[in-house]
């Protein structure tokens, strides 16, 4: 492969909200810092943007080297996947880990904010999103080298840290059921019901 | 000349109001800042989405109430996309409503709700007819030759 002048490229911006005003909104926003943007308005459609197909069995990961996205700015509240389990995903694998990945929520929960910083994201931005949110994006963006591999890529094998985790119990013998220690926290989350998307089930955790 | 800058001063006029009245927050004026050449119709098409929006959360929202059993968990869902919505453009009186509604949802308060779809209703027809005026007179600006005053 060539080298690509950086200084040709437009930085490449993958949008994902559910909303269409917010969409409309966070186009707007990147496009006046003259970035490429593409949106979408769900995980599963972001994810298979990034190249990952098949995303129920994580397998077969195609890169798409024409649509390199070098941030992911995506909504926390969304049916179906959540924000959070986006970034859960891209920070699984291997070859799309290196993506920083940048959450909004129109919602201040600090517990939710702290477990987005934990599981990878960059920053967490409350909505609506400003001119001087985005100007803040500049020192995330990553112009990587993808790794682009001839086998088929899983996204972790390891299933005992997947929060929908139908097996429940000890998956993998380390001693416990894999999903972290109840805490005040993860009540907090619990409680948080403007996803209407539950996480975990308390009978997962408690035993 | 003199109709321009009357027009002009009457645009002022209505859109402080607007602010201090509180139909509007600073959210508004961002949206505004967004507009340019390239992009000129950028506020009038971000509002007419939040009108179409609006229009069927509100239904939803009658519907939802009006079963038997009411999921107050797809009522706080709509609540929630209206208060979203609201805060983006700036309809800052609908968001304060959205909140109150919320808390009612939390609660399984079908009365506190009701009201809330009252209010909510009222408060979204009032910024939408005020919106509605506002670009009217910024067509009759620009219909008359002038420009849009930008307000800070």
């Amino acid at each position: 492969m060539g080298v690509i002048s950086i200084s040709e490229t437009p930085l490449h911006v993958l949008a994902v909200d559910d909303s269409n005003i917010d969409r409309k909104l966070i186009e707007r926003l990147l496009k006046t810092f003259s970035y490429h943007v593409t949106a979408v308005d769900s995980g599963i459609k972001a994810l298979e943007f990034l190249g990952l197909q098949d995303v129920e069995n994580f397998q077969s990961f195609s890169p798409n080297p024409e649509e390199e996205v070098n941030l992911v700015i995506t909504d926390y509240c969304m049916p179906g996947m959540t924000g959070f389990e986006l970034l859960r995903k891209i920070k699984e694998s291997k070859s799309l880990k290196d993506i920083p990945v940048v959450i909004m929520s129109s919602d201040n929960i600090p517990a939710r904010i702290n477990r987005c910083l934990e599981e990878g994201a960059e920053e967490f931005f409350l909505k609506p999103v400003r001119l001087s949110d985005v100007d803040k994006l500049k020192p995330y963006f990553s112009k990587n080298d993808r790794k682009t591999t001839d086998e088929e890529e899983c996204v972790s094998s390891d299933r005992s840290r997947a929060m929908d985790d139908d097996d429940g119990g000890d998956v993998d013998g380390d001693g416990d059921d894999g999903v972290e220690a109840w805490s005040d926290e993860n009540e907090q989350i619990e409680k948080d019901q403007s996803c209407h998307h539950k996480m975990f089930k308390i009978e997962d955790v408690v035993p | 000349m003199a109709a321009v800058s009357q027009l002009q001063r009457q645009f002022i006029e209505y859109t402080t109001s607007l602010y201090n009245e509180g139909y509007l927050d600073d959210q508004f004026t961002q949206l505004q800042k967004l507009q340019d050449e390239s992009n000129p119709e950028f506020v009038v098409e971000v509002v007419s989405l939040f009108f179409e929006d609006s229009e069927k959360l509100l239904n939803n929202l009658a519907t939802a109430l009006q079963q038997k059993i009411v999921d107050y968990k797809q009522v706080d869902s709509h609540v929630h996309q209206f208060k979203g919505s609201s805060s983006s453009i700036g309809a800052q009186r609908v968001t304060n409503v959205c909140v109150h509604f919320r808390n009612y949802c939390e609660e399984k308060n079908l009365d506190g709700c009701l009201r809330c779809l009252q209010q909510v209703k009222h408060e979204y027809i009032l910024v939408r007819n005020k919106l509605e005026a506002l670009f009217r007179l910024e067509q009759q600006i620009l219909q008359a030759g002038g420009s849009i005053p930008m307000m800070e």
